[in-house]
């Protein structure tokens, strides 16, 4: 009975549909181009980046590859001694390598905790309106330009930290670190920041629920949870830092020197971005100096290129622990 | 029409049945003199989303060693009843109270309330299990831990009690290290509680606690209730009027934010004083 019903009241549903069900020829070759042409056009655009990539490391490999053969990698890596020019030229790069891990890991020390605090104090105690006006500034911050950062370290913080601090320079690893620390906040920040909102409300509600306040939900909840992502932030910003030229060059002091004693940041320094980018104009090409600029190049590139792959790792197991994936 | 009438039959005949189950259960294990007194409490408690009531005036009270259910159509404000009990709605911005909320005798929207104290006396169990990315003995030990329990063999023995009163132990007991994320929904759902045991609440507040869950782990939780219940307050928000039937001794009835009726689970179902109330048992509405 109940089955008749229902059967009578869906008929002039089924009457009104006449539509074949099979593709006219025309109907398919264009579905197929389009599916085929598509796959292609998307496969060529994609690969002509990953492409391009590719021809930067070969182009910086094969230009440093003179330089390897003929000189001792050792000594390159070891040696305080850059006298590119000089009559025996000697290329020891360990004060442009200790200049940049000098300035990446002061700014750091700076911009982390900074960074960190201040995603948190974003995502979890302002309330929603402010987040939403603030982000997108710091987000602005780091589009910036980086000369104009350069400008304020010379003009502004360098006759400062000068005056201030009886410094002889004001161009210098602590000018250079703090303006670097500054750049790389922006990218600290929102990176972390997404990591700690996708913490999500259950968990923090876990937290409150059993009792904890605030401070021990962010501690010991939201932060350890998050903490791949935000390993992963430290890094971006860590890279950010490396791979600045302009502002270190600016703000460094240029003097291709280990800071003696080690804490000493009121001394000058030479990172090797700045090296490469200060001393490649006035090399001839193919010599001996314009070939172990490329050399530091390879440094630089192997540097940064670990540096990407270990903060995918962590983005990925960011979003594995959190079950996105 | 008449099929409904029908089915509606079917249904209050095994609501029936599993009433008059659920008062033999209930009717055997207590001392009736300590569970008189109510625990939780509210006098004309109102609270609003900015100016939007989530619950209107609501007057009742829950009793201790038993299950009290919440049931009500979708968005009629269960949840946030719930949720003003321990006050973690407080997190929502731009809310606001009106009216008296008692717990033990507190009223807990006075200033001096101590939330911490609040929260570790009326634990809480949400809808989706939410277990921290963490091991199971980290997470049930989460709370001790905030109370100051520090000693590892005063922790282990919690941890033990809670997975034992939660009816997770025997699965668990030789891979508490193991991520709480790799058990499955049920058995993550048995943490939570196991997690809400751990701090020493007198009061569990529950929100639709099983409808994430299969039927099979949803039976389990609804067997753990009913052992729990003569040693707690609980209060539990379901959708399932025969969740309700089946484990609770009251039944509150809630509609577009107010309290419609309160009683005992077997009048609530089988003579309801309210037509809209029978309307929503019967499932003619809702
Ligand atoms: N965070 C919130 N902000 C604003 N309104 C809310 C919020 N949470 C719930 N509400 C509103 O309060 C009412 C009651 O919701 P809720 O308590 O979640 O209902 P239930 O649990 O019974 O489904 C609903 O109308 C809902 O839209
Ligand atoms: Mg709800």
């Amino acid at each position: 009975m109940e089955n008749t019903i229902t059967n009578r009241e869906a008929e002039p549903v089924a009457e009104s549909n006449d539509l074949s069900l099979v593709l006219t020829p025309l109907e398919d070759l264009r579905g197929f181009l389009f599916h085929h042409l598509g796959r292609l056009l998307l496969f060529l655009i994609t690969s002509s980046s990953v492409i391009a990539v590719f021809l930067i490391f070969f182009f910086v490999i094969r230009e440093a590859m003179p330089f390897i053969k003929e000189h001792d990698l050792i000594k390159f890596l070891t040696s305080k001694q850059w006298y590119p020019e000089a009559d025996t030229p000697k290329f020891g790069a360990l004060s442009m390598i200790v200049g940049s891990a000098y300035v990446t890991v002061a700014s750091l020390i700076f911009a982390v905790p900074v960074g960190i605090l201040a995603a948190v104090f974003l995502s979890d105690i302002v309330s929603f309106r402010i987040r939403e006006i603030v982000k997108p500034v710091i987000e602005i911050l780091a589009a910036i330009p980086s000369v104009a950062y350069g400008f304020f370290a010379v003009l502004v913080l360098a006759p400062w930290l000068q005056n201030k601090f009886g410094f002889t320079t004001g161009t210098n690893a602590l000018n250079a670190s703090i303006i670097l620390s500054i750049m790389a906040l922006p990218t600290i920040i929102s990176v972390a920041e997404d990591s700690i909102s996708t913490v999500g409300r259950e968990l923090r509600e876990a937290s409150y629920g059993l009792g904890a306040t605030r401070f021990e939900t962010i501690f010991k909840v939201v932060l350890p949870t998050a903490h791949s992502g935000i390993i992963a932030a430290v890094i971006l910003g860590m890279m950010r830092a490396i791979g600045e030229t302009m502002v270190v060059w600016m703000a460094s002091g240029n003097a291709a020197q280990i800071p003696a004693p080690w804490w000493n940041l009121s001394q000058s320094v030479r990172t090797m971005t700045a090296s490469i980018a200060g001393e490649m104009g006035e090399t001839v090409k193919g010599s001996d100096h314009y070939y172990s600029l490329f050399a530091t190049g390879v440094l630089l590139l192997i540097l940064i290129f670990t540096l990407n792959l270990i903060s995918e790792y962590f983005l990925v197991s960011a979003k594995k622990k959190l079950g996105k994936i | 029409m008449p099929t409904s009438t029908i089915k509606n039959q079917a249904k209050s005949d095994h609501i029936d049945s599993v009433v008059s189950l659920s008062e033999k259960k209930t009717s055997s294990s207590k001392s009736e003199l300590d569970c008189q007194c109510p625990v939780v409490k509210a006098e004309n408690f109102s609270f609003y989303y900015g100016s939007k009531a989530g619950v209107k005036d609501i007057s009742m009270e829950f009793y201790p060693c038993s299950v009290t259910a919440i049931i009500g159509p979708s968005g009629c404000g269960k949840s946030t009843f719930l949720r003003s009990i321990n006050r973690i709605n407080d997190l929502i911005p731009n809310t606001s109270v009106k009216g008296n909320l008692f717990v033990n005798g507190h009223n807990v929207y006075d200033k001096n309330t101590n939330l911490v104290n609040l929260r570790q006396q009326v634990g809480m169990v949400f809808q989706k299990p939410n277990p921290f990315p963490k091991s199971i003995f980290d997470n049930i030990a989460y709370g001790p831990k905030l109370q100051g329990v520090k000693s590892r063999s005063k922790l282990q023995q919690i941890v033990e009690e809670s997975l034992k009163a939660a009816a997770l132990w025997k699965e668990v007991k030789d891979d508490l290290k193991k991520s709480a994320l790799a058990l499955s929904g049920g058995q993550q759902q048995r943490l939570c509680i196991a997690r809400a045991l751990a701090t020493k609440p007198n009061t569990l507040l529950m929100d639709e606690p099983c409808s994430a869950l299969d039927p099979i782990a949803t039976g389990k939780i609804e067997d753990l209730i009913g052992r729990l219940q003569s040693d707690y307050t609980i209060v539990i928000v379901t959708h399932s009027m025969q969740q309700a039937a089946r484990i609770s001794r009251r039944t509150a009835f809630f509609c577009l934010g107010e309290l419609i009726e309160y009683g005992s689970t077997v009048d609530i179902f089988r003579n309801p004083g309210k037509k809209q109330t029978e309307d929503y048992v019967t499932g003619r509405f809702g």
